[in-house]
């Protein structure tokens, strides 16, 4: 078996006496993509940003490529390859759609001090921009402010920012949070292919698109992983059914 | 709705033509008061840089202004003196260059910009308004107690300081320095707002999660850029401070700072030509009303309240509406 890019060592992080992640040890295999499920309030998004650096875990650490990252701060995992969307989309507003994709290829880059040549006309990162773009459906909306995008499309340049970056693994917080029904299905689409590119840790509650889309299925439930299998592994865990998908799943 | 272009050719043409008309009509009064609101403009140009496009609030700009007005003086002072700034550990004397003192000016502002700005963006919000504040005070009150320069006096400087080729005692000439620095510091500026680093300050002031995610350090693109508002503001102090051939403590008040932000918020937060318009308005307001009452800031806070309950992008705002994407 192929060695993990990224992996969380029983990582345990408390909130006075709330024990938000309990000892979650999950990894995350190149080509595939791992689906984080459980109720609210199960600890999914503190344990996103333990990966992503923006909360440090009480105890555990976590490696990236091979490398413990545990002490790293957000900006230096991002540099190494780790590429986030947000679950409430973090997008300059008031720019336009590709000024926001162009920040990403510009943070790739690691060159922002540049005080004199328009950004707009830096022919690598507008290619890469661009390119990125287009691969999520918005290369005809590239010249619209950012806030008159639909929610949905906000989706997409999330994830058209995170592309750019070109990461060796995505960490993807509810991406299809609000989505309509077909809006969800064009980016389950749209994922489904990225995974060859790079694994995708992906927090969903969509529970179609992850059903679809995942190859392996952690559930979380009051900060503790109490399963970790494929789908059907999944569908068919008793403890799981009791604790999350209920009886209509 | 203006184009924002045509209006801005139409303030540059204003700023020629009012002078010129000056000058003929033999009125150096006016062109006096047109070189106050360009030097006041350059002030606010460079605080501009960092409330319009890097989001913070500095009550402290005045502090800049200062050091400029003190480069401008401690340097002629010593000049006109013929007395040296030091001896040990080699004899510095003073200068009535002006490029030298731009340059001192420069130098100076840029340094207390990097201290000022490295401790001040620990914060955010009203806590970077009060550090700021906190910082104007202090050189306000260090400028009071300093008795080699004046103290509470200031100093008065008896010929405005030299420009190779000009003769900058003539009122039009020193007008036409300032307003060219003005106009070179709004070039550097579009072309900054436009930059790579301009990409990134304006995503560092409304979405600071977002560029870190991308792998730059929002803290320093801001510290950055409060650095070459600093820079720019302390120059604009060494002009202001050789326009009226005397430097005191109030160049440090925070009335300054306040007015500095007014000229901004009149004239357009984040818009390049915001910062003149509103100085122009300011020192229009200043000599029209200021002879009819001496509390004519009255008039200038009802104008203050319309534009910041009714018209959020100030003058320029209100005539040409949002700000176009650059495209």
């Amino acid at each position: 078996m192929t060695d993990p890019i990224l992996k969380t060592h029983e990582i345990t992080r408390f909130f006075g006496a709330l024990k938000a992640s309990d000892a979650v040890s999950i990894d995350l295999r190149p080509g595939e993509i791992h689906a984080i499920i459980g109720p609210n309030g199960a600890g999914k998004s503190t344990l996103i940003a333990q990966i992503c650096g923006s909360l440090a875990p009480t105890s555990g650490r976590v490696e990236f490529q091979g490398r413990d990252v545990t002490g790293l701060s957000t900006r230096a995992r991002s540099r190494a390859g780790l590429g986030r969307t947000f679950q409430i989309s973090a997008l300059a507003m008031e720019d336009s759609v590709l000024q926001n994709a162009l920040l990403g290829a510009l943070g790739a880059s690691g060159r922002p001090w540049r005080f004199f040549g328009p950004a707009l006309k830096d022919s690598a990162l507008r290619e890469q921009a661009e390119d990125a773009l287009t691969r999520v459906g918005l290369q005809d909306d590239m010249h619209k402010r950012t806030a008159e995008l639909s929610h949905g499309q906000r989706r997409q340049l999330e994830v058209a920012v995170a592309l750019t970056l070109q990461p060796k693994a995505f960490v993807m917080d509810e991406p299809m949070a609000g989505l309509g029904s077909g809006g969800s299905k064009r980016l389950t689409g749209f994922l489904d292919g990225l995974r060859e590119q790079a694994p995708i840790l992906l927090v969903e509650h969509d529970m179609d698109a992850v059903f679809a889309l995942a190859d392996r299925i952690s559930v979380l439930v009051y900060g503790k992983v109490i399963a970790t299998g494929t789908v059907d592994e999944i569908r068919a865990n008793k403890e799981v059914q009791d604790a999350y998908l209920g009886e209509d799943a | 709705m203006i184009r924002e272009t045509h209006l801005n050719l139409g303030i540059i043409a204003l700023l020629i033509a009012i002078p010129a008309w000056a000058l003929m009509a033999d009125e150096p009064f006016i062109i006096t008061l047109m070189t106050r609101a360009v030097v006041f403009a350059l002030a606010a140009v460079g605080l501009n840089i960092a409330l319009g496009l890097g989001g913070l609030v500095s009550l402290g700009h005045a502090v800049f202004f200062g050091i400029g007005g003190y480069a401008m003086g401690i340097l002629a002072h010593h000049a006109q003196t013929y007395t040296p700034l030091t001896e040990w550990p080699f004899l510095l004397e003073g200068t009535k260059s002006m490029p030298v003192i731009w340059l001192t000016a420069i130098v100076a502002s840029t340094f207390a910009a990097l201290v000022i700005g490295i401790l001040s963006l620990r914060t955010a919000g009203v806590y970077f308004i009060m550090i700021t504040l906190a910082f104007g005070q202090m050189f306000f009150f260090f400028a009071i107690s300093w008795s080699a320069y004046g103290g509470e006096d200031g100093l008065s400087i008896y010929v405005r300081n030299g420009f190779p080729g000009l003769n900058t005692l003539v009122p039009v000439q020193y007008f036409g320095l300032c307003l060219v620095i003005l106009l070179a510091a709004l070039f550097l500026n579009a072309r900054l707002a436009k930059s790579p680093f301009g990409l990134a300050l304006n995503a560092a002031r409304q979405t600071p999660a977002r560029v870190e995610t991308v792998g730059l350090d929002p803290t320093r693109l801001k510290l950055v850029a409060f650095v070459i508002s600093g820079a720019i503001t302390g120059l604009a102090g060494a002009l202001f401070a050789d326009l009226n051939r005397f430097v005191s403590p109030t160049m440090f008040s925070w009335q300054l700072s306040g007015e500095i932000m007014i000229f901004v918020i009149i004239g357009g937060v984040g818009r390049l030509f915001g910062p003149v318009v509103g100085a122009l308005v300011f020192v229009a307001l200043e000599h029209l009303l200021g002879g009819l009452s001496e509390y004519w800031h009255i008039y200038l806070g009802i104008l203050l309240l319309l534009i910041v309950l009714f018209g959020r992008g100030g003058i320029i705002g209100m005539l040409c509406g949002r700000e176009r994407l650059h495209d």
